[in-house]
């Protein structure tokens, strides 16, 4: 179960959240959906674990796995030490079943900067599920990708979320991506944001 | 051959010509011998072990000093990179070792720790360490924050992190801080053998400064200037290569 509470958090003099709660049981996909620049990114940082400096508690397990909008690999690092790095327990052969997996496993032995931005992100997803991870943590995985490789790209999520079923944070500002992929979601907004009380079903958020 | 090789190999062969016009000029083998005037007396001193003897010490003090400066100072860079509160406190330090002459550094290490070994690796690793710490200090600064969240995230050990997400970041940083520190210790480490150890290609030139010998000078001169050329092109510009195979390809 993760569990988030937070009072607040500001940058400087400008407080960017307001009282955001919310809990994910194992297996749940939650969408946090906003306009660009209400704090999205921010919340997700501080569920992550990576920016400490926030007013609240966040219980999350040890097992975590993130996926961000840039595929934010080890470019001097072949494909598939960018797996065994990272999951030091995992053997070659599992990484290898994982790239598989995600359609890139001719690609092992190469730098990530000889592959597409395409295949960059579905290594960045093989290695996010191949810790097995309890909390996956994805931050607008799918923006700046072309509607059909975003399309593909969400399958290949949503096969890969089913086999493992961590708990999923998925921040996002496109509702299709939301509806699609997540069981519940929480609409960030206002300034300070917080999260909004109903979910409007229509509309455009700006 | 390409005019990348030809260029150098025709300056290099100019330089050489520059010498023997030079040297004949002159006219006084005292001042300027010739070039190939050097032969004889090279083989003199290679035969009586007296050169090899002498480039090995100088050879290991280089060693050291460069081990010492480079580990203190990347370590130094790195903390100081990542962290403003150190380095607020760190960097006036760095700003008064960097303009400490090093001649001054040199003196007071005989003076207080002795006319010993440990001096003048000392004096050598304490001129050298804040340009290291300079140079790595801005590589530091310039280091991915993703992947640091990244790294932070999946709990990759200190270790792990440090070996492939840091320090390959820093390669160009540190390939150059090499680079220029082998340059420069090399240059110090004859200074201080010139004055307070009794081996060293350093304590030979001012052996045949005092016997006012140019072709022996030259010869120490030149050998110690082969074998950091040779560490240039065998170690460090292969090294180099390597770990730069991923921008290549």
């Amino acid at each position: 179960m993760i569990s988030v509470d937070i009072q607040r958090k500001s940058y400087g003099e400008t407080q960017i959240l307001g009282r955001v709660a919310f809990q994910i049981p194992k297996g749940e996909t939650v969408a946090v959906l906003g306009p660009s620049g209400v704090g999205k990114s921010t919340l997700l940082r501080i569920v992550a674990g990576i920016d400490p400096d926030y007013q609240g508690t966040v219980t999350r397990p040890d097992k975590m796995a993130i996926v961000f909008q840039e595929p934010t690999l080890l470019p001097w690092r072949t494909v598939l030490q960018n797996i065994t790095l990272v999951h030091p327990d995992l053997s070659e052969n599992a990484a290898m079943r994982m790239l598989k997996k995600v359609g890139i496993a001719d690609k092992a032995h190469l730098f990530p900067g000889q592959t597409s931005l395409g295949q960059q992100r579905r290594l960045a997803l093989a290695r996010a599920f191949a810790g097995q991870p309890d909390f996956l943590i994805m931050d607008e995985p799918f923006v700046s990708l072309d509607p059909e490789t975003a399309d593909i790209m969400l399958g290949l999520t949503e096969t890969l979320i089913a086999e493992t079923r961590p708990a999923v944070l998925f921040v996002t500002h496109a509702r299709e991506e939301a509806t699609r992929l997540a069981d519940r979601i929480l609409e960030l907004r206002g300034q300070p944001a917080r999260l909004a009380p109903h979910l409007v079903e229509t509309g455009e958020i700006e | 051959m390409t005019e990348n090789r030809l260029v150098p190999a025709l300056s290099l062969i100019a330089l050489l010509g520059l010498w023997i016009v030079a040297a004949a000029i002159s006219g006084d083998p005292t001042v300027l011998p010739q070039p190939w005037a050097l032969i004889t007396p090279f083989m003199q001193e290679v035969a009586s072990g007296e050169l090899p003897y002498h480039l090995f010490q100088t050879l290991i003090r280089v060693l050291w000093a460069f081990a010492l400066a480079m580990g203190v100072g990347i370590a130094l860079g790195l903390i100081m990179g990542r962290s403003e509160r150190i380095n607020r406190w760190l960097d006036p330090w760095l700003v008064v070792f960097l303009n400490l002459p090093a001649l001054v550094l040199i003196v007071l290490c005989y003076l207080w720790i002795g006319l010993n070994e440990t001096a003048a690796i000392a004096a050598v690793t304490l001129n050298k360490i804040p340009n290291v710490t300079t140079v790595i200090r801005e590589g530091a600064r310039a280091t991915s924050r993703d992947l640091d969240a990244m790294a932070q995230v999946y709990r990759m050990s200190r270790w792990t992190k440090l070996r492939h997400v840091t320090l390959p970041q820093m390669a160009p940083f540190i390939a150059g801080a090499a680079r220029n520190g082998v340059a420069v210790i090399w240059k110090i480490v004859l200074v201080v053998e010139f004055l307070g150890r009794s081996s060293g290609v350093g304590f030979q030139i001012h052996l045949y400064f005092q016997l006012f010998d140019v072709a022996m000078v030259l010869v120490y001169a030149f050998s110690f200037i082969f074998v950091m050329l040779a560490v240039e092109w065998l170690l460090l510009q292969p090294w180099e290569r390597r770990v730069r195979r991923w921008r290549a390809a």
